[in-house]
């Protein structure tokens, strides 16, 4: 266990934790906004991960430069960047949601709208 | 027509981006361009089925990239087969929604309902042809996004609440994708499927642990995707508040899923990992069986004639997922013909179901006393699509349950069998309670023939007509899906 604990490791760790906050908030926090902001932190705990992935040690930005021959992996970047696209269009499109159900039933608490 | 593979996508997406400038001046032209933007994908899914048939599995690189590096498209027997399916069923459901949104929409949806549209089909199309599991990601959220929009389309009571509730469960399920895209990307450095098979063997010996978190995101993921029990919880709410052709989609949704999880398993993962040194198969297996047996049972006590049909879905979905689960050839080749006749035949119940909606606005089962003689054409188009779902001969319905007791059998699981036997016959019950009411419940009122428009009326009988006539010519679907399925397991 002790030498997964290394300083190239931490990203991981609290990318992990970022995915288990941000499940508890979708699973278990009854306001629908809050529900939403756990869906963001889910996916920025994704994001994390995939840049932890791509990154190298004393690795240079992924733009060619004479002299310079170790760059960091520009893939995830490109998988972030289209992460955070769908991200954001989901976020916009589920606070359309919660307008509406406000609008529709006065209320954002999830369980008592389960009894509506 | 070498670019077919992309051409298929590219059709409803340039639809989609159309359809929003022309909707602001000619709203009443946007169901044309919907319309022949899916007929175009039908078209080069007919290509791809003729090409694939004549030569094989077909490799294109989008952009000149060459692979591993840009994205492929893999169209083998199975992506074809789901193209055509997808395309075909879609503009059914488009040629529908002309007359049905005029009357069941609000004023001015008209346009942003077609987008969606096509940016469903497009997405559904897409995952059926990747051949890049990022790629697979992307499609899979286009299609979602257009879902869950389409889903409270009609303004019904509730319809916001259950878009919502589907949004936050399958999110959950596509971010837990990309993860496990990650996952594989670390320990093999590569997004291609086929280059992920060839490497994912080493991988595993070296770092088994995070292989085996990649297949449970996938399982997940998927599994929400296509509702399997007990992952099914948005389906039942969504079909019960969605326009009819958004329902008939939604299954169109589930099945993709379905499809997702074949390639994930078979054509990444590959058969030595997922049945000998994870035995992912035989789990999804029992799963499948409890998602029959729980999903008909449900089924059987609902009052509401489109939540009956989900859950029958929930049910149907297990059919598709145990013949995954079996991994034998006939099994499987019985699940995915299972993908073709559910499709259809639910795609005909539920626009059957609009069209009553439509008409004399019923919904509850017990109201549909005498229907049997108000709508005679729709009446027995219901029930022509209802034996095939219960597996009645010579339906397809009845081929692909056929396939699949066979499959059971050669693994020897007598269970299964039973279940599968077992689930035909609640199924039937289901569908019976509906169809001796509307023969022969007693007729109230004034007896008017009201069957629905021409428009509605050709897309259900013709969904009808295919559940029978696939059955007796059973052999044109598998001549596609036979050699897709000996394709998955490398035979």
């Amino acid at each position: 266990m002790s030498d997964l604990v290394i300083p190239g490791n931490v990203p991981y760790f609290i990318s992990v934790a970022l995915l288990l906050i941000g499940l508890y908030a979708m699973v278990a926090r009854r306001n629908l906004i809050k529900k939403i902001m756990g869906l963001n932190i889910l996916s920025t705990s994704v994001f994390l991960f995939l840049i932890a992935v791509a990154d190298k040690r004393g690795g240079a930005p992924p733009i060619t430069v004479p002299g310079v021959d170790l760059y960091v992996n520009p893939l995830p970047h490109t998988l972030v960047l289209t992460g955070i696209v769908v991200a954001l269009a989901l976020t916009s499109f589920a606070l359309v949601l919660v307008i509406k159900i406000y609008q529709e039933h006065g209320t954002l608490d999830a369980d008592r709208l389960m009894k509506l | 027509m070498e670019n077919a593979p992309i051409l298929v996508v590219m059709a409803p997406f340039i639809g989609a981006y159309l359809i929003p400038l022309l909707g602001l001046w000619w709203e009443r032209y946007c169901y044309w361009v919907a319309a022949a933007a899916t007929g175009l994908s039908v078209l080069f899914s007919l290509t791809l089925v003729g090409s694939v048939l004549a030569q094989g599995t077909i490799y294109y690189t989008v952009g000149g990239w060459e692979p591993p590096w840009g994205i492929e498209l893999v169209v083998d027997p199975l992506s074809a087969f789901m193209c055509l399916v997808v395309s075909l069923v879609s503009l059914l459901a488009g040629a529908y929604s002309r007359s049905y949104i005029k009357k069941e929409l609000p004023e001015g949806k008209a346009t942003s309902y077609y987008t969606m549209m096509l940016l469903l089909t497009g997405g559904l199309l897409g995952v059926s042809v990747t051949g890049d599991l990022f790629n697979l990601f992307v499609m899979t959220e286009i299609f979602s996004v257009a879902a869950y929009a389409l889903v409270p389309m009609m303004g019904r009571k509730g319809s916001f609440l259950a878009s919502y509730r589907y949004l936050i469960l399958a999110s959950i399920g596509t971010s837990l994708l990309l993860l496990g895209t990650g996952y594989l990307y670390m320990v093999t450095g590569t997004l291609n499927m086929a280059d992920l098979a060839a490497r994912l063997p080493v991988a595993y010996a070296y770092h088994p642990w995070v292989v085996l978190a990649a297949l449970a995101f996938f399982l997940v993921a998927f599994g929400v995707k296509s509702a399997l029990f007990p992952l099914h919880a948005w389906l039942p709410d969504v079909y019960t508040v969605a326009p009819a052709p958004v329902a008939v989609l939604s299954t169109l949704v589930t099945k993709v899923g379905a499809y997702s999880l074949i390639r994930v398993l078979f054509s990444v993962f590959g058969m030595p990992l997922i049945t000998g040194a994870i035995p992912v198969a035989p789990a999804l297996s029992w799963m499948a069986a409890a998602a029959i047996l729980a999903g008909s049972v449900v089924a059987l006590q609902q009052s509401d004639i489109m939540r009956m049909l989900a859950y029958s879905s929930v049910a149907h979905i297990g059919y598709v997922m145990l013949g995954i689960g079996l991994a034998v050839q006939l099994g499987l080749t019985g699940g995915i013909l299972h993908i073709l006749s559910h499709a259809l035949a639910k795609g005909c119940l539920f626009l059957c179901a609009g069209a009553v909606m439509y008409r004399a606005g019923i919904r509850r089962i017990d109201d549909f006393r005498g229907l049997g003689y108000r709508m005679p054409l729709t009446m027995a188009a219901f029930t022509l699509a209802a034996a095939s779902i219960a597996g009645i001969p010579p339906t397809v319905g009845f081929m692909s349950k056929f396939y699949l007791a066979l499959g059971a059998m050669e693994t020897g699981s007598w269970v299964l069998v039973a279940v599968i036997v077992a689930g035909s016959l609640l199924t039937a019950l289901v569908y019976l309670r509906v169809i001796l009411l509307m023969y022969f419940g007693a007729r109230e009122g004034p007896q008017l023939k009201e069957e629905p428009p021409l428009g509605m009326l050709v897309p259900i009988v013709t969904l009808a007509l295919a559940c029978a006539v696939l059955g007796i010519f059973v052999r044109v679907p598998l001549s596609l899906v036979g050699p897709g399925v000996r394709v998955l397991l490398g035979m």
